[in-house]
């Protein structure tokens, strides 16, 4: 039997000379890494975020400046690749502007959402009681209403612009997040571990950001991801019908509804925006589904 | 193995001057929800009035079938969940007063779960899971970090190899030898042992119960050891305690009690043990009778509809604990003196 | 299980009061004064607060609430302040359009995303599998009002074998049953019908493959089942599911279809909607969304209703 260890350290005991296994997520990216649709649609979303940067010093024309005698040009005219609008603009150099406010219409309330559904769902999941059933029977009315039409009727009573517009989405995606983080909360406060650290006399906080968090932010994340492809639809339909952006900011849902009426003319050109608000949607879509069955580790 | 323990329970001999814990009273009742608008329809009496001591450097096994409430007795004494009624005090201080707050209460008293996997956290590194508690109450992170990986060497897990690792890479045995470590961390007196070994297999149990062993002597613990294993108990323990229905049945040393039960409800679970020698088997069926229903408990003595001893008084008296040899107490009618079974002696020996 | 049915219904009741409550607030939470729409803007003070007292806009909200739900349970919803007609005859006009378009589209919806998710689950790991579920993730990803625009680039003005927009000839804003209105109908209901398409192709290849692969089915096969005894048993274990994702879609198609009814001016609540948000007519759009929302919550109470019916193991969960 060995006697009782001194103070002294041992140099076994020294920190670098542990063997260390790869952490979670770092396994999770290794497998991310070996789906080439993941890391494909990975690629898209970078690139359009990137082009959202840059698009000030990067259009090759004026978005906001119109000629009136270059009107519905078609794409592939001389100087205007994609054609141009039905106020004479660069329609190349409006799609790419119009990934600033599309991007940030469809990403900032799912983040937003997933920021205060993730707290209240952990709070109420890990609280329990009186304070979970307030929560939730509260949540389950928003469920009453259809996404769309709760998403319509909000930006509807609070008038069009994008403030409006991100409230509402906002408190759309609130009430999903929340109940799947309530059910994963529920889930791992019953665990052991949890009454581990509960035994060592640890707080409820401490005990959320240490032995909770990491526990159901995994699962939390990839469904709040699922909705982003959701959100880019509804914030651009938002602006399609007059609701989000106002004219004359490039969105594309807005340009998609103010070039409606060239839809005999210049049906192609009509097209072009609707299919960026698709681009982008499916390529969330399949990064949802990439880090989805990433995270299906079975341990 | 047998003898080997002989000599180490003679060393570590309590002390019987100082109790550690007193526990008196401990009630806890879970309500049943049901019908149209969630009222309690039904309690379920887990822990109804129990009270003992456990003295410093011993070992008290709590034994009895399931349900009979030895978890929710361990998980009452962690104070994971709030009792009812009943005080816990630790070295003459109550818990949770001002005299010994919970947090530091939490620190001398530990628990080692039963699921070795379910009761580390899958996302934390060995090391992180063992240094968690000292961190919570103030120890500074590397400081943390090299106790940590000091008590996994006293386990017998090499810090080198094991304290970067998940627990998903490491077997039951090795996890239980982590989830021991990280309940020393914080320098319990006491340790509750909830069917720490329970799951393991058996070469393995044998192998963490020396462990045991080892690290009472060295560290000065105090052990409660809850088990539905009647042999690891008494190779374990000092005193042990029945348990019957959420309330005590039996309390007295291990050799007594297992030579000589006065509860027959201590005797019927003790015969249900297969004896090594052959010739001192039991032929009767130990157990008979409905199993124990802790929602609707019998009146009296809760064990009288399976007792073969059972008279008119075991159904209408609740049996206290009474005097049955030195230390030793049991919750029988024929052990009162005077109770009105006509097995009861009428006065004193 | 009729506990569970009577629980259901019960549980019905706060949400339904709970819906009322966030109807009743859109109009207060408005920034702009509710009378907005009908007041001249050089409107005098006096104008202004006798129409107030009015439409009783003066009174404390909790009695301005109560008194509206009073009314709204007894299927009085106020009238608009746009056309001076009651609500509830504008909203039913424009539901029985949108039910009818939405069902159809449903029956679309299911009777290909059935086929689809079938197929893929049957055939489970091989092209046709991936094909499916490219074509279902194409489904979930698409801008549906898009696809509507690009339906009627190709099938309107292009091909000209269908008409653009409209419930019918001459913007008749009730539907028939005729060649002529289902002609209408067709492309607002494709574009509709892929919503729920790609959802319900999803659930039904998990469900199938599922089934497929539980040893009951093995067993039996083992035993010399024929294909077409397999299948039985697979609509069998998928038909609840199913049914219960059916419900629940088409509640959605009717809130959701806002955005395909201003693309093709169908006159369902979406284009009321659209009308009421934009005109400012507050207790139309009040009136609107809370018959919506009702419908919802009856659909969603009755498809788990049938749902208990059918399989009695939901009840227990």
């Amino acid at each position: 039997m060995q006697p009782n260890t001194a103070a002294a350290v041992a140099p076994a005991y020294a920190s670098d000379a542990i063997e260390r296994s790869p952490g979670y997520w770092a396994t999770v990216w290794q497998r991310f890494r070996r789906d080439p649709v993941a890391v494909g649609a990975l690629v898209v979303i970078s690139a359009l975020i990137l082009m959202a940067i840059l698009a000030p010093w990067i259009t090759p024309q004026d978005p906001y400046k119109g000629m009136a005698l270059r009107r519905l040009r078609p794409p592939g005219t001389e100087g205007y690749l994609l054609g141009t609008d039905e106020l004479g603009r660069d329609m190349l150099s409006r799609l790419m502007m119009g990934a600033r406010l599309s991007l940030f219409m469809g990403v900032t309330p799912v983040l937003l959402a997933f920021l205060v559904g993730t707290s209240i769902g952990v709070a109420a999941g890990y609280v329990g009681g009186l304070l979970n059933t307030v929560l939730m029977r509260t949540i389950d009315v928003f469920f009453a209403f259809p996404s769309v039409l709760l998403a319509i009727a909000l930006s509807g009573a609070l008038g069009a612009g994008v403030t409006n517009g991100l409230i509402s989405l906002t408190v759309v995606f609130i009430p999903p997040i929340a109940r799947v983080a309530e059910s994963v909360t529920t889930g791992v406060r019953a665990r052991d571990f949890v009454e581990a650290a509960r035994a060592s006399g640890a707080g409820a906080l401490s005990i959320i950001r240490h032995h909770v968090l990491g526990n159901v932010l995994g699962p939390i994340l990839v469904y709040a991801m699922s909705l982003v492809a959701v959100s880019m639809i509804l914030a651009s339909g938002l602006s399609f019908l007059g609701l989000g952006v106002r004219p004359p900011e490039p969105e594309w849902g807005l340009m998609l509804n103010t070039l409606r009426t060239a839809i005999y003319t210049q049906p192609l050109l009509c097209a072009l925006p609707g299919v960026m608000i698709f681009i982008t949607s499916i390529s969330f879509n399949l990064l949802t589904d990439g880090l989805r069955s990433a995270m299906d580790i079975k341990a | 193995m047998m003898i080997a323990t002989q000599s180490r329970l003679a060393t570590s001999a309590p002390d019987h001057a100082t109790p550690l814990l007193e526990v008196a009273g401990l009630i806890k009742h879970f309500p049943i929800k049901s019908g149209l608008f969630g009222r309690p329809s039904a309690v379920v009496r887990a822990v109804d009035d129990i009270s003992f001591t456990v003295v410093e450097g011993e070992t008290l096994g709590i034994v009895g079938e399931s349900g009979c409430g030895k978890s929710t007795t361990a998980r009452l004494l962690m104070h994971l969940i709030a009792a009812d009624a009943g005080t816990i005090r630790l070295s003459g201080k109550t818990a949770g007063t001002s005299e010994l707050p919970m947090k530091t209460y939490r620190s001398r008293v530990q628990m080692v779960f039963q699921d070795s996997y379910a009761s580390l956290n899958p996302r934390m590194t060995i090391e992180d899971s063992i240094a968690y508690g000292p961190g919570v109450h103030g120890m500074a992170g590397d400081e943390a970090a090299r106790r940590a990986r000091r008590l996994l060497d006293r386990v017998g897990l090499d810090p080198k190899r094991f304290a970067g690792r998940y627990p998903h890479e490491l077997s039951g045995g090795q996890r239980q030898r982590v989830n021991i470590a990280r309940a020393l961390a914080l320098q319990p007196k006491l340790l509750i042992l909830d069917e720490a070994v329970s799951a393991l297999d058996k070469s393995i149990e044998a192998q963490v119960l020396n462990l045991l062993l080892d690290l009472k002597d060295e560290f000065g613990l105090t052990y409660i050891f809850i088990s539905h294993d009647l042999e690891v108990v008494r190779f374990m323990a000092n005193r042990v305690m029945v348990m019957y229905l959420g309330r005590v049945a039996e309390i007295g040393p291990a050799n007594a009690l297992y030579k000589a039960s006065r509860h027959p409800y201590s005797t019927a679970l003790l015969g249900s043990m297969l004896s090594m020698d052959p010739d001192h088997r039991t032929e009767r069926a130990p157990l008979t009778g409905d199993p124990p229903n802790p929602i609707n408990p019998p009146s009296g003595c809760r064990f009288h509809p399976r007792c073969t001893f059972a008279e008119p008084v075991c159904s209408t008296t609740v049996p206290v604990l009474a005097a049955a040899g030195n230390d030793h107490w049991a919750a029988c009618h024929m052990a009162m003196l005077a109770s009105g079974h006509s097995n009861a002696k009428d006065t004193a020996v | 299980m009729l506990t569970y049915i009577v629980k259901r219904l019960l549980y019905s009741l706060p949400i339904m009061l709970g819906v009322s409550i966030v109807c009743f607030m859109l109009v207060h939470m408005a920034p702009s004064d509710p009378l907005v729409s009908v007041l001249p803007p050089d409107a005098s003070d006096d104008l202004k607060k006798q129409l107030m007292a009015l439409y009783g806009f003066d009174r404390p909200y909790v009695e301005q609430f109560i008194k509206w739900l009073a009314r709204a349970i007894t299927g009085d919803l106020g009238t608009s302040i746009r056309t001076s007609r009651p609500v509830v005859r504008e909203v039913m006009t424009a539901v029985a359009n949108t039910l009818s378009l939405a069902a159809f589209a449903t029956f679309i919806g299911f009777f290909f995303g059935i086929l689809f998710g079938f197929i893929a689950g049957y055939f489970r790991g091989t092209w046709i599998d991936k094909l499916a579920s490219v074509i279902s993730v194409i489904g979930v990803s698409v801008p549906h009002y898009w696809l509507g625009m690009v339906l009627v680039i190709i099938f309107a003005a292009n091909l000209g074998w269908l008409p653009p927009t409209g419930a019918g000839p001459g913007g008749s804003q009730n539907w028939i049953w005729n060649w002529e209105h289902v002609r209408h109908m067709v492309l607002p209901a494709i574009t509709m019908s892929v919503i729920p398409m790609g959802i319900i192709a999803r659930t039904i290849r998990a469900l199938v493959a599922e089934t497929l692969s539980q040893e009951f089915i093995v067993g039996l096969k083992a035993k010399g089942l024929s294909s077409f005894g397999v299948l039985r048993h697979v609509v069998k274990n998928a038909a609840p599911t199913a049914l219960a994702v059916m419900g629940i879609q088409l509640g959605y198609l009717l809130g959701g279809s806002i955005l395909i009814e201003t693309v093709f001016s169908w006159p369902g609540t979406g284009l009321l909607l659209n009308d009421a948000i934009f005109q400012r007519d507050l207790p139309l759009l009040q009136g609107t969304i809370l018959v919506l929302a009702t419908f919802f919550v009856v659909l969603n109470m009755l498809v788990d209703v049938v749902q208990t019916l059918l399989d009695p193991r939901v009840a227990r969960s």
